[in-house]
């Protein structure tokens, strides 16, 4: 038979067909198959820091969601989250457990400054993604030395220069007393205070006082902290301490202009426990809408939320904003792994979540997500915001990159 | 009756021990993993048993002197670059000395008084290791990650290599072994008569010529010595040490694996080991709610089941198979 040019176009595309098929070959590494996507995760369901369980059992009910709605490129989420008790020794071993006997692909929002370091050369000496840690301590956006680690919220350091100068702006000759937990976490805090204030933080800090996060209370810390004469107060703690110390001080008659940090500014977790009203007057600094700001009780992101909640965490809490904070976490992973597509490799993943450039329906207006080969902090503005006894009222400008 | 025919003996034997040899390339990392920490487990347990098996002296506080072991094997390997294996016999002697001075001092208290008097050290620990002023050595709160050694050597058998747990796997069964082998040697002869005498009788002990206070203390030496030794390689296997790893539980699941593993009984440590290891991980996948009850379940059932240990079921089981033999 003679070769006609039509056949010979019919055998062309049929050649480039195959190939191309060929080139879009999906990878996978450990953890990834056709069907599902295995996704470690490790939180403080038990502890002194439980009241953060609400994030891994957030983000498990978006997943669901996820997978309800055919999840992504056809793999279902499986979500494998264990307890570590805040307790960097059992956060070890469930790492252990995930990366090893699980064979996740990757973990997720693993949480706590104490748990992540104890895992941080162990998940990089492993090449698997320590992905989004929930956490803002400054360490986890080290591309050069850590390139395995990401973390997620703004970073510790930078916020307490946003408060620092904030003082500075409107308390120049404040005194200042301190309370931090004694770790990674609340040093982070501490020494991005201390660097805001430059030269007057000796003069200006009368007093820094730490507790432990395995103390039943830090009463005895806040009764010293008032004894020193400070008339500002900045709470360097976890929603347990939190409230311990907003209720103390109203107990103590202390009523200092009171700085909280950003990881305990939950309505519902830190400040109703706390009694509301003694916790009118406090300063945060928020990324994320809380549930209960009636400016946000509105429109699409709002209906989407609370529709998710109402379905698939109907025991949830609407006014704790842990709730929006696993939402959020959640959706940034859904974008990574949609843009991941059929690679599913751990560098893969790695290379995907290093070039966001996004923003999230649930965080403040004004605020992205946005990495970069040398940017490992997705999240980096925040705005002053102030407790009025319901909600968190915004003021101020958007500070950050 | 006949007695065991050596020629068996010798077979089971080298069986067991082909066995050992290879079981670390049948299954995963993980599982390897979960094995070492069984034989740092036994050895922990084996020096307990000297204390509290052989010469009655009730310790509910050796987790701090495993503690103790731990931190100096990883201040010694973080802080001044020492190299693993010489961090045994270093925990070895900074654990002999403080068990020493513990015992001495407990020469006063018998029975229920030394068990309270040791639980108030192993609540003590966690705390002393987080105290701000020597945060700068123990690392407080968030301890000291160590790096894992790496085998001197690779091969691959049964298509798996040397992976770092797989050597730490013959590194510990070879340290095991040898603990093993030592505590046999001590408590077979004299020593071993002297200590078990002193447990059932001491007054008659002392009536015999036997040094009390000394004899003692240096039990409870040798006892957190060794404790300590199986601290230090746990501290190399997991490679991480925080203060709360080493909480009052630690020291009563190795009280737990003296009596599961049965009392004055060296073999019995390793089924010590096996359990404290094993049976919280069992108790989890029966229930995520409430492991600790069903751990507790299981540990009164086993009581029940063998109110000896493993060691005192094994020897009842031999003592039937025999007198059957000889009717």
């Amino acid at each position: 038979m003679r070769l006609n040019t039509f056949t010979l176009a019919i055998a062309t595309l049929a050649a480039l067909a195959i190939s191309s098929s060929a080139l879009a070959q999906k990878k996978y590494d450990t953890g990834a198959t056709d069907k599902e996507i295995k996704i470690g995760g490790i939180s403080p369901y038990s502890g002194p820091a439980s009241a953060y369980g609400a994030i891994g059992k957030a983000i498990s009910a978006y997943f669901a969601k996820i997978n309800e709605e055919g999840g992504i490129n056809g793999r279902k989420l499986n979500f494998i989250s264990l307890d570590d008790g805040y307790n960097p020794a059992k956060t070890v071993e469930q790492a252990r457990k995930l990366v090893e006997e699980d064979e996740v692909l990757f973990i997720f929002n693993t949480l706590g400054t104490p748990p992540n370091s104890a895992i941080h050369k162990y998940m990089n000496g492993k090449k698997t993604p320590h992905l989004f840690v929930a956490t803002g301590a400054t360490k986890w956006g080290d591309p050069k030395n850590f390139p395995w680690t990401m973390g997620w919220q703004p970073n510790y350091q930078s916020e307490s220069k946003v408060f620092a100068g904030h003082i500075m702006e409107t308390k120049p000759n404040a005194k200042i007393a301190i309370l931090y937990q004694n770790d990674d976490y609340g040093k982070d805090y501490l020494k991005g205070f201390e660097d805001g204030l430059g030269d007057k933080a000796k003069t200006m800090i009368v007093s820094k006082i730490s507790y432990e996060v395995t103390d039943p209370t830090i009463d005895s810390q806040m009764v010293s902290l008032k004894g020193t004469g400070a008339d500002t107060f900045f709470n360097i703690t976890t929603p347990k301490f939190a409230a311990q110390a907003i209720k103390k001080a109203a107990e103590l008659g202390w009523k200092p202009t009171h700085y909280l940090n950003s990881v305990s500014a939950s309505v519902g977790a830190v400040m109703i426990p706390a009694g509301v009203e003694n916790g009118v007057g406090i300063f945060t600094a928020s990324y994320l809408k809380d549930p209960t700001d009636p400016q946000f009780q509105k429109g699409k992101e709002w209906d989407d939320w609370l529709a998710w909640m109402k379905k698939y965490q109907p025991n949830g809490d609407i006014k704790d904003a842990n709730n929006v904070y696993g939402y959020t976490a959640a959706q940034g992973l859904v974008q990574v792994l949609k843009q991941a597509g059929d690679n599913l490799t751990r560098e893969n993943i790695m290379k995907q979540a290093a070039s966001l450039d996004m923003t999230l329906p649930m965080l403040l207006p004004g605020v992205n997500v946005k990495t970069g080969p040398d940017d490992f902090f997705p999240i980096e503005r925040e705005q002053l915001a102030k407790f009025d006894g319901k909600t968190w009222v915004l003021f101020g400008k958007v500070y950050g990159r | 009756m006949k007695p065991l025919d050596r020629k068996w003996v010798w077979f089971w034997s080298v069986l067991l021990l082909v066995g050992l040899l290879v079981l670390p390339f049948l299954v995963k990392n993980y599982r390897v993993f979960q094995f070492n920490l069984v034989l740092v487990y036994a050895i922990a347990i084996l020096g307990l048993n000297i204390l509290t098996g052989f010469n009655g002296q009730i310790s509910l506080g050796h987790g701090a002197f495993y503690a103790f072991g731990a931190y100096t094997a990883a201040i010694l390997m973080d802080k001044l670059g020492v190299p693993y294996w010489a961090t045994l016999p270093a925990a070895f002697v900074v654990c002999f000395c403080f068990g020493f001075l513990v015992g001495f001092p407990a020469l006063r208290l018998a029975g229920h008084y030394l068990a309270l008097a040791t639980f108030a050290l192993a609540l003590a620990v966690p705390q002393l290791l987080k105290y701000k002023g020597i945060e700068g050595m123990t690392g407080g709160v968030q301890g000291l990650v160590l790096t894992k050694p790496e085998p001197p050597f690779s091969f691959r058998f049964l298509d798996q290599p040397l992976s770092a747990d797989r050597w730490l796997y013959f590194f510990s069964l070879a340290v095991a072994g040898l603990m093993f082998l030592l505590a046999w040697n001590l408590l077979r002869g004299r020593v071993g008569r002297a200590l078990i005498a002193v447990r059932d009788h001491p007054i008659a002990a002392t009536a015999m010529g036997i040094n009390l206070p000394v004899f003692k203390s240096m039990t409870f030496g040798v006892s957190a010595g060794i404790t300590g030794l199986a601290g230090a390689l746990g501290a190399i296997v997991v490679a991480f040490v925080s203060p709360d790893s080493f909480t009052v539980n630690l020291s009563i699941f190795l009280l737990v694996g003296v009596v599961v593993g049965g009392l004055a009984s060296i073999p019995g440590a390793i089924f010590g080991g096996i359990f404290i290891q094993f049976v919280p991980n069992i108790a989890d996948e029966i229930s995520k709610s409430a492991p600790a009850a069903i751990y507790g379940l299981l540990l009164i059932g086993f009581m029940y089941l063998l109110p000896m240990g493993v060691m005192g079921g094994v020897y009842k089981f031999w003592m039937r198979m025999r007198t059957k033999t000889a009717g």
